[in-house]
C-alpha cells in the first residue's frame, strides 16, 4: 500500500457518500448508506480516522479538520434526504386530508351582531346613531318624558338610583330629549345602550340589559310613516314574508301608543314552512306633544314616533337561547359559535 | 285583571267565540291576556251526587254509609263527613274519576263496606281550604250532572294586562265596554236573582249628612271627594249562593260570605272598590273620613296585619276610633263575622295620588288601592251601591234603612276636550269625516256635544276622566277603535337627519373589527362589582352582592376567564368595550368614561401538528395594545415601562402604561398577579389591558401618502452590547436621533445573553435600513452613519458594539 493520502481518501469518500445518499429511495437503505460512511465503529469515515496516528504529526490538524468538514456535509446530505423521503410525493403520499394550520378565531357578541344588524337596516333607512349617560336624572328619565313619579305608570319600572334625583336610566328613552336639546329637526336617530332595571337574574331577567331606543322629528310625521317604517323595517329583519301587527298600547311619552308584534314564516330543512305565533318586539309610538315641547319644540309644528326595542329578547328569539343570562356568562364555548 | 268570559258574556249579550277570540279581541284594543285558566279545569269528571238516605258506619264511629243518587243509579259510598244530610245535593267523584293532584277514585271496601266513590269537600276540589266537611250545594240540581256545568265553574279566567292609564279597564262591565266598542253589541248588567227594583233614595249634603239613625262627615274634601253610606239591617251572613260563588271564582276570586262577596263583587262587576263594616262594632252612630290623629299611630287590618298609621294618611273612623285606612284595606275591628246583624255598605271616592302615596308608605297594594290609584269612575258611584245593595238584600235578606246617605263635598263636573278634525289627519296621516270620528268615539262614552268650524267638542265620560284630557288623547281613541291595522303602512318621503353618527360609536365599530380580527371574543357585563372595584354606590340595589358601579372591566373580564377556566375553557381570549364610572361632587350624576379592555390566557395559536404550542407572553400583549392604542391616539402617546404605579390586578413588575399627548396616563397592560385570580393550578399566565377612550373622538388627520422608493436600500446589522441599566428603547431611541435622514427603518431582530457576553449584559442586535428617496446611497455614506451612530451610543449611554 503506498504512503496513504487521507485528504485524497476523504474527498473520494465524501463523492462516494454523497452520492449513495442521493440513490437511496427509502428510510431503510438512506440508514445504510448512514451506516456505512458514518458509523461509529463500522463506517469508513471512521476508518479513515483511526488511521490518524499514522499520519505525519504536522499533517494531522488537516486531516481532521477535512474530516469533520466531510462529515458535517455528509450529515447534512442524509437529513435533507431523509425530509425528502418523509415529504409526501404528489402522487401517493400527500395527505391533505391533514388539518391546516390555523390561526385563532374571534368574534363579536351576539347582542353586538343582533344591534349591528339592526342598526344596518336603520342606516339604511336613514338614521344615525346617538348616545346619552347611562347614569341620569329623575326628570331626563321620567319627567321629561311625561312621566310624572307619582303616576302608577312609574312603577312599571323599577328604577335603581344612586342618590336623590340621579338614577341609572330605566330605558334609553333619556336619549330621546338630550338629542333634541342638542339638534334640531328633522332628527332620526337610534340609539343603543345599557339600561338598568331593579330585578333579579332570571331566565328573561336581567338587571342591566341593552335596548335600542329610535327617534324621528320633523313637521308632517303622521301615523302612517311611523308604521311603514317600522314595518319596513321587521320586513328587511325577518324577512319579506313576515307579518307586522301594531297592538294599541300605553307609554307615558307617546300617543298613540303601540306594541308591534311580528308573525313569521319559518322554513324548515325539508323545504315546508310554518308559522310563529305572534312575538313581541318593541313598544313605539307617536312622541307625546308634552314631551316635544319639554325638549323646547313646538308641537303643533311638529309631531315625530319613538320605539324602544331589547335586542338581547330579539337575539333570543332569533338563535334559539333559551336564558338570558347565557349572554352574561360569555362561556367561549357559547361565543364561537357566533363567530361566524 | 281576572275576567270571566261567562260573565263577559252575560254583560255583552252578543258576544261571540270562546276564550280564545275574546283574547284576541282585547289584545287589539290595547289589553292583551297573558293567561288563559279555567276553574273547573281538573274537574270534569265530577258530577251531581244527593244523598238519599246516611246511616251510621256499623264498624266506625267517625264514618257514614250513604245511599246516593248519581243520576243512573243508587250506589253506596263511606263517608267521613261530620254531617251528610238526607236529600242534600254534594260534588261526587264517581269510581275512575281523577282529582286535582292526580288522585284517582277506585272502588274500594272501607272497614267493610263497600264505597262506589267518594262525596269531595271544596278543598278536595282545589275550591276552598275549607275540609271540615264535604260541600254541600245551594240550590236546585239534578243528580248526574256534571259538577262544573251545574254550578257554573265551565268558565273561562282570562289574565288581562290592564296598562296603568285604563283604570276603567280594572271591571268587567269596563272591558266589555271594549269589546262592544269593536262591534259586538251593547252592554247589559246580568239580573240579580231573587230581587226587586227598589225606589231608591238619598239624602245628599255636605261636608256632613245624616238622619237621626246615621251620619257621615267628610273633614277633608281633597282627599275624600264624596262618600255613600247604606245602613242594612238585620242581615244574615252565610256562604253566597252557587251562582255567586261560580262568579268570583270564574273572575279569579274566592268567596268568603254574602256580604263581602256582594262587595267583590261589585268591584269585579263596575270596577268600584265597595266595604262592608259589622254596624254593631261602630262606635256611636256615624262616620268621618278624616286624617289619622297624632296619637293614632297603629291599626289592624283585617288581615291581623298592624301596620303604622301616620297624620297624612286618610282613615275611615267611627266616633272614637280609626276603622279602615281609606282606599286601602278595613280594620279587623269592624270586620264583617258569622254574628254581624246590622251592616254599613261605603262606596267611596279616594284621591289617586294621596291612596298611591299611602299604600306605598304602608308597603301594600290591595284591589281597592290598585283601583281608586288609577282612577274610579266618579259618575258610577250611585250606581255601584245600589247594586251592592241589591245583591245583599237578594243573598243575606234585611232590610235598608232610608234614605242612602250622599255625602258629596265636591261634586263631580265633567270636561269638554276639543277635537280639530284637522289636527287628526295632521297626526294619523289620513283624513277623517266628523261624523265617522263621533261614530268611533260614541260606544267608548265620549258624546260630541257640537261641532263648530271643523272642531268637535267632546263630552268625557266619568270613568275616562283620568287619562283622557288633551286633544291627542281623544286622537288615540280614534285611532285605537278605526284599528291600527287599518292604516296604510306605505313608506313616504323623508328628509335626511340633522343628525351626524356619533363618532364613539364608530370607533367601537372600528376596535371591535381589530380585535376580532386578534383572536378575541367580545364579551357584555353588567356594570355591577362589589365593594372595591368601584366608587359609585346604587342607593337601593335588589342584592347586596353587588351594589357598586365599576370604575374598571378588568375585574369583570378576570371573572369571565375565571368561568371560563372552571368550565374546562382553558385558551380564553376576551374584550369588552363598556362604561366606567366615577364618583363626581355630591349630588351629580357619576363621570362616565368609555373604557375598551381585553384579557388573554392559554395559547398563543391553536395547536396544529406541525408546531410546538406556545403560550401568551408580555410581547403579545404589548404589541396588541401598541395596535390598539396607535388607532384610537394616534402618534401622540408613549409607552412606557418601570415604575409604572399599576392598577392592583397588575404585577408592577411585568406592566406598562400607555400616556396620551398631554401626559394623562389613559391605560395599562400587564401580567395580572397570582393574588388577583382564583385560577385552576394548570392555568398559564393571565394577560390584560384596559385603556380609556376619548368621549367624542375626532375624525383623526387624512393620511398622506409616502411614495414608494425608487432606489435600492442598504441595510446593516449592530449587535450592541447593552449594561443592565440601559434600555433597547433608550438604544432605539438614540439610533433614530444620530443616524442621520437616511434611516429608513430600524428593528431588534435578536437579544442574546450568556457564554461570551460579560455578566450582567445583554446583547441586542438591531438592524438598520437606509435608503434615500433620491439617489442610491453609497456604501460609504452608509459607513460614515453607522460610525455616528457608534460614537453616540458609546459617549451618550456608554454602549458598545459587540466584537
Amino acid at each position: 500500500m503506498s504512503e496513504s493520502n487521507p485528504i485524497a481518501d476523504l474527498q473520494a469518500l465524501e463523492k462516494e457518500a454523497l452520492a449513495a445518499v442521493k440513490s437511496a429511495q427509502d428510510r431503510e437503505s438512506l440508514e445504510a448508506v448512514r451506516v456505512m460512511y458514518l458509523g461509529r465503529s463500522e463506517g469508513r469515515l471512521s476508518a479513515i480516522l483511526r488511521g490518524l496516528p499514522q499520519v505525519p504529526e504536522e499533517r494531522r490538524p488537516e486531516v481532521g479538520k477535512s474530516a469533520n468538514s466531510v462529515k458535517e456535509r455528509v450529515s447534512n446530505a442524509l437529513e435533507a434526504r431523509q425530509l425528502e423521503l418523509a415529504a409526501p410525493s404528489a402522487e401517493s403520499e400527500l395527505d391533505l386530508t391533514m388539518p391546516g394550520r390555523s390561526r385563532w378565531r374571534g368574534g363579536l357578541h351576539p347582542i353586538t351582531q343582533a344591534v349591528d344588524e339592526i342598526w344596518h337596516i336603520f342606516r339604511d333607512l336613514g338614521f344615525a346613531r346617538a348616545r346619552g349617560p347611562e347614569a341620569d336624572t329623575v326628570w331626563y328619565n321620567f319627567e321629561a318624558l311625561n312621566t310624572p313619579l307619582d303616576h302608577p305608570a312609574a312603577d312599571e319600572q323599577d328604577t335603581l338610583y344612586l342618590v336623590d334625583s340621579v338614577l341609572l336610566r330605566s330605558h334609553t328613552s333619556p336619549v330621546q330629549m338630550r338629542t333634541m336639546e342638542a339638534n334640531e329637526p328633522p332628527i332620526r336617530i337610534i340609539a343603543p345602550g345599557w339600561v338598568y332595571r331593579r330585578d333579579t337574574y332570571d331566565a328573561t331577567h336581567t338587571p342591566a340589559f341593552m335596548q335600542i331606543e329610535g327617534l324621528v322629528i320633523d313637521e308632517g310625521i303622521t301615523f302612517v310613516d311611523f308604521k311603514a317604517t317600522l314595518a319596513e323595517f321587521a320586513r328587511r329583519y325577518w324577512g319579506p314574508d313576515t307579518q307586522v301587527r301594531f297592538r294599541p298600547s300605553y307609554f307615558p311619552f307617546t300617543e298613540p301608543s303601540a306594541e308591534v308584534d311580528v308573525k313569521r314564516i319559518i322554513t324548515r330543512p325539508d323545504g315546508t314552512q310554518y308559522e310563529t305565533e305572534w312575538l313581541e318586539i318593541m313598544g313605539s309610538g307617536m312622541v307625546d306633544p308634552n314631551v316635544i315641547a319639554n325638549a323646547g319644540y313646538d308641537p303643533e309644528r311638529y309631531t315625530g314616533w319613538a320605539f324602544g326595542m331589547g335586542p338581547g329578547r330579539i337575539a333570543m328569539l332569533k338563535h334559539g337561547v333559551q336564558d338570558l343570562r347565557t349572554f352574561f356568562e360569555n362561556d367561549i364555548r357559547f361565543l364561537e359559535q357566533f363567530a361566524r | 285583571m281576572n275576567v270571566s268570559t261567562k260573565w263577559l258574556i252575560d254583560l255583552v249579550p252578543g258576544l261571540a267565540g270562546g276564550p280564545e277570540e275574546i283574547s284576541e279581541h282585547l289584545a287589539l284594543r290595547g289589553a292583551p291576556v297573558d293567561d288563559i285558566t279555567s276553574p273547573g279545569r281538573d274537574l270534569s269528571d265530577i258530577i251531581i251526587g244527593r244523598v238519599i238516605r246516611a246511616r251510621q258506619h256499623p264498624n266506625a264511629d267517625r264514618l257514614r254509609v250513604c245511599e246516593v243518587d248519581n243520576g243512573e243509579e243508587t250506589v253506596q259510598i263511606v263517608c267521613g263527613a261530620p254531617v251528610v244530610k238526607d236529600g242534600a245535593c254534594y260534588p261526587l267523584a264517581p269510581v275512575g274519576s281523577i282529582l286535582p293532584g292526580d288522585f284517582k277514585i277506585k272502588r274500594s271496601k272501607i272497614r267493610g263496606e263497600v264505597s262506589h266513590g267518594m262525596l269531595c269537600s271544596a278543598k278536595e276540589l282545589g275550591l276552598g281550604d275549607d275540609h271540615s266537611g264535604i260541600m254541600e250545594l245551594v240550590g236546585d240540581f239534578t243528580p248526574g250532572e256534571s259538577f262544573i256545568d251545574a254550578v257554573g265553574l265551565n268558565d273561562f279566567t282570562l289574565d288581562v294586562e290592564v296598562t296603568a292609564n285604563r283604570g276603567d279597564l280594572l271591571s268587567h262591565v269596563g272591558i266589555a265596554r271594549e269589546l262592544a266598542a269593536s262591534g259586538e253589541g251593547h252592554i247589559e248588567l246580568p239580573e240579580i236573582p231573587d230581587v226587586s227594583d227598589l225606589p231608591f233614595e238619598y239624602q245628599t249634603g255636605a261636608p256632613e249628612v245624616g238622619h237621626a239613625g246615621f251620619s257621615v262627615r267628610i273633614e277633608d274634601e281633597n282627599l275624600c271627594h264624596r262618600y255613600i253610606g247604606a245602613v242594612i239591617r238585620g242581615v244574615s251572613v252565610k256562604s253566597s249562593p252557587e251562582w255567586l260563588q261560580a262568579r268570583l271564582r270564574g273572575a279569579g276570586a274566592r268567596p268568603v260570605n254574602n256580604i263581602v262577596d256582594a262587595t267583590n263583587y261589585v268591584l269585579l262587576e263596575l270596577g268600584q272598590p265597595m266595604h262592608a263594616f259589622d254596624l254593631a262594632e261602630l262606635r256611636g252612630q256615624s262616620v268621618i273620613v278624616r286624617g289619622a290623629s297624632q296619637k293614632e299611630t297603629e291599626f289592624v287590618t283585617l288581615d291581623g296585619e298592624t301596620r303604622p298609621i301616620s297624620t297624612d294618611m286618610l282613615m275611615i273612623c267611627d266616633e272614637e276610633v280609626p276603622v279602615a285606612i281609606a282606599g286601602v284595606m278595613g280594620g279587623n275591628n269592624s270586620e264583617v263575622s258569622d254574628r254581624t246583624v246590622d251592616i254599613l255598605l261605603e262606596c267611596a271616592l279616594f284621591d289617586p295620588k294621596a291612596t298611591r302615596t299611602t299604600r306605598r308608605k304602608l308597603g301594600m297594594s290591595t284591589d281597592a288601592s290598585y283601583r281608586y290609584e288609577r282612577g274610579v269612575d266618579p259618575e258610577g258611584l250611585r250606581s255601584a251601591m245600589e247594586r251592592c245593595i241589591h245583591l245583599v238584600l237578594s243573598t243575606a235578606g234585611g232590610e235598608l234603612e232610608w234614605p242612602i246617605l250622599d255625602c258629596n263635598p265636591v261634586p263631580f263636573e265633567s270636561s269638554t276636550v276639543e277635537l280639530r278634525v284637522s289636527r287628526i289627519e295632521k297626526l294619523l296621516g289620513i283624513p277623517f269625516e266628523a261624523g265617522y270620528v263621533g261614530d268611533l268615539l260614541a260606544p267608548l262614552g265620549f258624546a260630541v256635544e257640537k261641532e263648530t268650524d271643523g272642531v268637535l267638542h267632546v263630552r268625557v265620560p266619568g270613568f275616562r276622566s283620568y287619562d283622557v284630557t288633551r286633544e291627542v288623547d281623544l286622537i288615540e281613541e280614534v285611532a285605537r277603535t278605526h284599528g291600527f291595522d287599518n292604516f296604510p303602512d306605505t313608506l313616504g318621503p323623508q328628509r335626511a337627519s340633522s343628525v351626524a353618527d356619533h363618532p364613539l360609536f364608530q370607533l367601537e365599530d372600528r376596535l371591535r373589527a381589530v380585535l376580532v380580527g386578534h383572536g378575541m371574543f367580545e364579551v357584555q357585563t353588567p356594570a355591577f362589582c362589589p365593594e372595591g372595584e368601584g366608587d359609585v354606590e346604587v342607593s337601593n340595589p335588589l342584592t347586596t352582592v353587588e351594589p357598586f358601579l365599576r370604575s374598571s372591566l378588568m375585574p369583570s373580564l378576570l371573572r369571565r376567564v375565571e368561568y371560563n377556566m372552571a368550565r374546562g375553557n382553558r385558551d380564553v381570549r376576551l374584550f369588552e368595550l363598556g362604561t366606567s364610572f366615577h364618583k363626581r361632587g355630591s349630588g351629580e350624576p357619576p363621570l362616565e368614561e368609555p373604557h375598551l379592555a381585553g384579557i388573554l390566557t392559554g395559547r398563543r395559536e391553536p395547536p396544529h401538528w406541525s408546531r410546538e404550542d406556545e403560550e401568551f407572553s408580555m410581547w403579545d400583549l404589548k404589541a396588541l395594545v401598541v395596535d390598539i392604542v396607535g388607532r384610537v391616539y394616534g402618534e401622540e402617546v408613549r409607552i412606557e415601562s418601570g415604575g409604572v404605579k399599576c392598577p392592583t390586578l397588575l404585577d408592577d413588575d411585568m406592566c406598562i402604561c400607555v400616556r396620551e399627548g398631554s401626559g394623562d396616563i389613559v391605560g395599562y397592560a400587564g401580567r395580572v398577579t397570582d393574588e388577583a385570580s382564583d385560577l385552576p393550578v394548570w392555568a398559564g399566565d393571565v394577560w390584560s389591558f384596559e385603556l380609556a377612550l376619548p368621549r367624542n373622538p375626532s375624525k383623526g388627520t387624512d393620511v398622506v401618502v409616502t411614495p414608494l422608493p425608487q432606489f435600492p436600500a442598504s441595510e446593516r446589522d449592530l449587535a450592541l452590547l447593552l449594561p443592565s441599566a440601559v434600555t433597547s428603547g433608550e438604544v432605539a431611541e438614540l439610533i433614530r436621533g444620530s443616524a442621520g435622514p437616511d434611516l429608513e427603518a430600524l428593528e431588534v431582530f435578536d437579544l442574546y445573553v450568556g457564554e461570551g457576553i460579560p455578566a450582567g449584559v445583554r446583547s441586542v442586535a438591531f438592524r438598520l435600513r437606509f435608503r434615500s428617496i433620491r439617489k442610491t446611497l453609497k456604501d460609504k455614506q452608509v459607513d460614515k452613519n453607522m460610525s455616528a451612530v457608534l460614537k453616540r451610543l458609546e459617549e451618550d449611554l456608554g454602549v458598545e458594539a459587540r466584537a
